[in-house]
């Protein structure tokens, strides 16, 4: 616990200081380069990109290795994962519109044979005298361990342009995710837009190899966007709320794995953001589990309420556990079941306002007010006091009832 | 050219070829199209269709289901791809003419549970003048809000798109266009299926854009409103049908023309017919 607390407060060593920085970094990048992935409903697209990867690592080492130089240089890693994760999301585009495939069919293909040959790809190297060591495997799921500074560096870089990126091009990406055809009309490049996006994941996916490991980086993309869409309703907040979820978790999870050195960096992150992302799903205001349950709660008490009034002014006995529970809640009727004297008159009120509505739907002509009729709008939100009087005045009998 | 413009015509035939505009268009008309021909697959949607839009006047573009009404707008906008075919946009290019050109896409074709605010939707028409790296100010906030009161929707400036009615999605669509300060508005079935109060706004701002001198062309579904909103027409089915003021051109021969005969006598006798 010591251990997590002084990597969490940088205290932990330069090299532990270092990598959970970078990794802070790279999940800020992602979470922010993740919404526009997550608003133009193109999530899954990654997680092809990312096992593309697999294959351009392999080669990468044996092209580095033949050439007789250190097969673990990491820029050439980068490179060649890069190369292969290009290929694969072309993979994807040419058979999503030159064939009738849809979008996931590409996907699913495309992920599991590029995922295939890099393993295979694995394992021919496992059998090279320069491989035993190579420890490709981290890629697969992330590992700081052993992390050089050069490494953390390249990664603290890539991220910190990925960011200003995504703040250069928020604009065109926004106005295309939200309505490409708008964004068309207006001379935007709509390909190219979706095109710097794909570019921007594919640059996050490959500098994030290292700590999250190509298996789970879809989960940095696109967990701390769905969990920040739960806190607002407006994209420019979404953006910085996801870049905070992404940049929080991948720091304590780097400090985590920093600390107990056994634990693999990749899945502690993700663990860390889907935390993030439970607590938002039930606890967030209005969009959140429990906010939908507490709003259904009242909507249906406000339903009872005004049936339980509607069955006192008509003298019927009311037999749902619910509505008398409502009703007496609120003082309207005693425990026996008969109408207080504040019982009365708002069924009173209740019985007039229906019969308005009556009037209203006979007599006035604007059938878009009229039609806002649903039992529970107060007819005072829809017609002015003017009105009313009239609908009244058609009524007759007592007036006055507010 | 075989006709003058504001006379109607009953151009049936689509000549072959003719993909090039002849002779240099004014600059003053808002939208000419010559042998535009779009196809989704093998199947023309919109075939060697010519027209030239009048200026400052409001065009509703007229057609059945499926007559390629949409289409037209889209593939004259750049929007999706035509096979062949030519626009001039106020004598110019589309590409070099967009800063005049406001469209309002049909309502259905995006996700209003997008992450936006009404405030944010129109903010959007003014992208392109902001440009990547300026901030938005309160001027331009001042400007948006200014078209949000003109279609009635002020009051809304800060509710999440989502939450709106479909009509009053509508309108937001509407102030974002207007926030351009374009020259030629193209509206993709404004009315379809809004309030009659939304319908009475966007009748409003339409004509007043038309008293500012701006041309308006909008796709239309409802014949029996023709008469009363527009003052052009222009009828399709795949290929022109007619076009011209309403007075020459919105004839029960061209509607038959162009519906294929499938609208009723008695319905017909409602549309106030030109001769």
């Amino acid at each position: 616990m010591d251990g997590f607390l002084d990597a969490l407060l940088l205290d932990a060593g330069y090299n532990a200081r270092l990598v959970a920085i970078g990794a802070g970094l790279l999940g800020l990048s992602a979470g922010a380069a993740g919404t526009f992935l997550f608003l133009r409903k193109r999530a899954l697209v990654s997680d092809a990109v990312a096992h593309s990867t697999l294959p351009g690592i392999a080669l990468a080492f044996i092209a580095m290795v033949a050439l007789g130089g250190d097969g673990r240089w990491l820029p050439g890693l980068l490179i060649g994962s890069a190369l292969s994760a290009w290929a694969g999301l072309l993979a994807v585009q040419a058979m999503t519109r030159r064939t009738r495939l849809s979008e996931d069919a590409a996907i699913g293909a495309v992920l599991s044979v590029f995922f295939g040959l890099g393993v295979v790809l694995l394992t021919v190297i496992q059998t090279m005298s320069a491989g035993r060591q190579a420890g490709l495997e981290s890629f697969l799921l992330g590992s700081t361990a052993g992390m050089l500074y050069a490494d953390a560096v390249t990664i603290a870089v890539g991220g910190a342009l990925s960011v200003l990126a995504i703040w250069i091009l928020r604009r065109p990406m926004t106005l295309v995710t939200f309505d490409a055809e708008y964004a068309a009309a207006r001379g935007v490049n709509v390909p190219r837009v979706d095109l710097m996006i794909m570019g921007l994941v594919m640059a996050i996916t490959v500098i994030g190899l290292k700590i999250v490991g190509l298996i789970l980086i879809v989960a940095m993309l696109i967990i701390p966007p769905v969990t920040a869409r739960f806190w607002t309703d407006r994209s420019g907040r979404v953006i910085w709320i996801a870049a905070l979820v992404g940049g929080v978790s991948a720091y304590t999870g780097a400090a985590l794995s920093a600390a107990a050195p056994a634990l693999p960096t990749g899945p502690i992150i993700v663990l860390i953001s889907a935390f993030l992302f439970a607590l938002s799903l039930f606890f967030a205001p209005a969009r959140g589990v429990a906010a939908a349950l507490i709003a259904r709660r009242r909507f249906q008490r406000r339903v009872h309420r005004r049936q339980g009034l509607l069955a006192l002014a008509r003298d019927e006995i009311i037999h749902d556990g619910l509505t008398l529970r409502v009703l007496q809640d609120e003082g309207l009727i005693r425990p026996d079941g008969v109408a207080t004297e504040a019982g009365r008159a708002q069924a009173a009120k209740v019985a007039r306002d229906e019969h308005r509505w009556a009037v209203a739907r006979e007599v006035h002509q604007d059938s878009g007010l009229t039609g806002r009729y649903d039992g529970l709008t107060p007819i005072e939100e829809v017609f002015t006091p003017d009105e009313i009087e009239e609908f009244d005045r058609r009524i007759g009998g007592p007036v006055g009832v507010a | 050219m075989r006709k003058s413009t504001g006379q109607a015509t009953l151009a049936l035939a689509a000549e072959a070829g003719r993909t090039k505009l002849p002779d240099p268009v004014p600059g003053d008309c808002p939208m000419a199209i010559r042998g535009l021909t779009v196809s989704y697959g093998e199947k023309p949607a919109v075939f060697s269709v010519d027209a030239r839009f009048a200026p400052g006047a409001m065009t509703a573009i007229i057609g059945p289901n499926g007559a390629g009404k949409s289409t037209l707008l889209k593939a004259a906008l750049g929007v999706i791809p035509r096979v062949s075919g030519e626009v001039r946009v106020f004598g110019q290019p589309v590409e070099q003419a967009r800063d005049r050109i406001a469209y309002v896409p049909q309502r259905a074709s995006v996700d209003w549970d997008f992450p936006a605010t009404v405030m944010d939707v129109v903010l959007m028409g003014l992208y392109r003048q902001v440009g990547l790296l300026r901030r938005l100010t309160g001027a331009h906030r001042a400007a948006a809000r200014a078209c949000l009161d003109r279609v009635g929707m002020a009051d809304f400036a800060a509710r999440q798109i989502g939450q709106l009615s479909g009509g009053q999605q509508q309108r937001v669509f509407l102030a974002r266009a207007l926030a351009q300060e374009a020259d030629l508005y193209l509206l993709d079935e404004p009315f379809a299926g809004v309030d009659a109060a939304t319908e009475r706004a966007i009748i409003d701002v339409i004509k007043t854009l038309r008293e500012e001198g701006k041309s308006v062309i909008a796709v239309h579904h409802d014949l029996t409103t023709v008469r009363r909103y527009f003052d052009h027409v222009f009828l399709i089915n795949v290929r022109k049908v007619a076009e011209g003021p309403v007075d020459e051109a919105f004839t029960e021969a061209a509607l038959n023309a162009a519906y294929g005969g499938s609208l009723a006598a008695p319905y017909l006798s409602q549309l106030e017919l030109a001769g």
